[in-house]
């Protein structure tokens, strides 16, 4: 019943929190959460380190030198780069499983702001990624194959990961494209088109002269090149960055335009 | 009904200038569908109310623009005096929405701490839970909670910020009879600690039962607003139902105590809150036979001020379209 007699609430001591909600806490629990999830495990962190025991560790051409290091060493480079682009694209592809949830409306009756969410995500995405770098660094650092210097082990590890960004950046676009809660089925398939584009898996100049020019416009294949190339020696083309670069802005662009989307108050 | 409407908003202004919740001249429209069609509402800190019409009246709308959910095409909400938003990130507005929201792969406790971390201020977890009933099971995956665990525990996260207003979207909607009773008692319990309480629902008991006041919607706009006391009046008397062929309306409304009077067929309907003359004038100067008296509940209220055939409308009277 209304009473005239209720107290007037003082509120003049609620705020708003600071940096619109984000915490360490959240983004404990959401790595928390992708690290329960079997299937991501599984694709992010065993399936690169068995393709890089099955392909890295043969020994027809494991020990072939290259210019600062050896063809095993290159091999594990693109098995990491594998598994940190699956990392980051299923952590920026969750929001399409929050979404469909209806959690992303749940947040929006909370302080968290919607650019904290998109923060949080993309560290979890690049927290995963991390970890795939990790996994499959230490095991070749185990297995005793791989051989380059040691600032390369540190330099390549770093670039993988940072490079890895373009996918989180992609995963989100994904994530909010896509209104399906099988979006990660999708992109698998997607990121392994990518990866043969981008010649981690196979050398592209065994590939057709037309899948040659194809490929060089993959999302994959200037990052694939470029964190390559200490290792091979040689120049950098000034192509495979803009490669790089052109297909970050693209997929920020698209998540940044389906986010606005996604959150506009009708 | 614009009385009580008057009246009530004349009360809850006189609670204090401090209103929860201030709707003026508030349109809302999706594309050709004009969702509300200007709503004037205030609700004083401290109310319990009901927001009552049946679906597609515009409740679920309202409450997504209180909650800033959504912007109102024409017309402004206030929430404390500020904007929705601005009082959701203070931590003052929390709402229990009907479905979805829950992440599966979390633990109940999980989605609590989850929750916690974004406010400034939050209750201790094991607090809500006690409080929504659910503390045993804390350690449980969300997927493995039932719909009505699931429910408690929107209602423990609503908790978390210590709001002062509790907004509830139809929050019983597919529980059983025992979920749906203990999760009100819950509710109870805790908006006698003075928490104001804005809920919609279709079900006409839950709004009598907990609500200190009912406001009816009805295509978008209050068509009621009262307390179910006053709202049960609206539906006072009793319709008397007789068989009278070639009857006629004009002269049956002459009846003394008729309200309204409907035809159907040779059937005819007089709604009357002194239904002992209406059946004796019937009886003793017509040919009517098979008369039945039967009282009129809320749910004719409900279904009089909120149906959407305007035959039902008191104290409108009708006539039939059979003669």
């Amino acid at each position: 019943m209304s009473s005239p007699s209720v107290a007037v609430p003082d509120i003049s001591n609620r705020r708003a929190p600071a940096l619109g909600g984000f915490n360490l806490t959240v983004l404990r629990l959401e790595v928390r959460r992708m690290l329960r999830n079997r299937r991501t495990l599984l694709f992010t962190m065993v399936l690169p380190v068995l393709f890089f025991l099955i392909f890295g560790l043969n020994k027809a051409y494991a020990h072939d030198r290259l210019a600062n290091g050896n063809e095993s060493a290159f091999i594990m480079v693109s098995m990491a780069l594998y598994g940190a682009v699956l990392a980051t694209t299923s952590g920026g592809a969750m929001v399409s499983i929050e979404r469909a949830a209806g959690w992303s409306r749940q947040l929006r009756l909370t302080p968290l702001s919607p650019v904290a969410y998109i923060a949080i995500k993309m560290l979890t995405a690049m927290v995963l990624g991390l970890g795939s770098v990790v996994v499959v660094f230490v095991v070749g650092r185990i297995s005793g194959v791989p051989r380059m210097a040691g600032y390369l082990w540190i330099g390549l590890g770093l670039s993988v990961w940072v490079g890895a960004l373009v996918f989180a950046a992609f995963g989100l676009f994904m994530g909010y494209l896509l209104p399906t809660e099988n979006v990660m089925q999708i992109l698998s398939f997607a990121l392994l088109l990518f990866s043969f584009g981008g010649g981690l898996f196979i050398p592209l100049s065994q590939f057709a002269p037309v899948l040659q020019t194809i490929a060089k416009y993959t999302p994959l294949y200037g990052l694939n090149q470029l964190v390559h190339a200490p290792l091979i020696g040689g120049s950098v083309d000034p192509a495979w960055a803009a490669n790089a670069v052109i297909w970050l802005l693209l997929f920020a662009g698209g998540a940044v335009w389906r986010f606005r989307k996604d959150t506009a108050r009708v | 009904m614009t009385s009580t409407s008057a009246q009530a908003t004349a009360r809850s202004r006189a609670a204090g200038h401090f209103q929860a919740v201030d709707l003026a001249g508030v349109h809302k429209n999706f594309a050709s569908v004009r969702a509300v069609q200007g709503i004037d509402l205030s609700i004083a800190a401290g109310e319990i109310v009901a927001l009552l019409g049946p679906n597609g009246a515009g409740k679920t709308t309202t409450i997504d623009m209180i909650l800033g959910l959504s912007r109102p095409t024409s017309g402004t909400v206030s929430v404390f005096g500020m904007q929705p938003r601005q009082a959701i990130n203070r931590g003052l507005v929390s709402a229990v929405m009907q479905t979805g929201g829950l992440l599966k792969d979390l633990t109940v406790g999980e989605t609590i701490q989850y929750t916690a971390s974004l406010f400034t201020r939050s209750q201790p977890a094991k607090e809500v839970l006690d409080r929504a009933g659910i503390s045993g099971i804390a350690d449980r995956k969300v997927a493995k909670c039932s719909g009505g665990e699931q429910q408690r525990l929107r209602f423990a996260m609503a908790l978390l910020s210590d709001p002062e207003l509790l907004v509830l979207d139809e929050p019983t909607t597919g529980m059983d009879v025992d979920g749906r009773r203990s999760f009100w008692a819950a509710i109870r319990e805790d908006a006698a600690q003075g928490r104001t309480v804005l809920f919609a629902t279709h079900y006409l008991e839950e709004a009598d039962a907990y609500a200190g006041r009912i406001v009816l919607l009805r295509r978008g706009q209050v068509v009621a607003d009262g307390t179910a006391a006053q709202i049960k009046a609206l539906s006072a008397g009793r319709t008397v139902r007789a068989t009278l062929p070639g009857a006629d309306a004009e002269s049956l409304r002459v009846i003394p105590g008729a309200e309204s009077v409907e035809l159907r067929g040779d059937t005819v309907l007089i709604h009357s809150s002194d239904s002992d003359a209406v059946a004796r004038y019937l009886l003793s100067s017509t040919q009517a036979r098979d008369l039945e008296i039967t009282a009129r509940g809320i749910e004719d209220a409900f279904i009089a001020l909120t149906g959407d055939q305007d035959t039902h409308t008191p104290p409108a009277t009708t006539e039939g379209a059979s003669r």
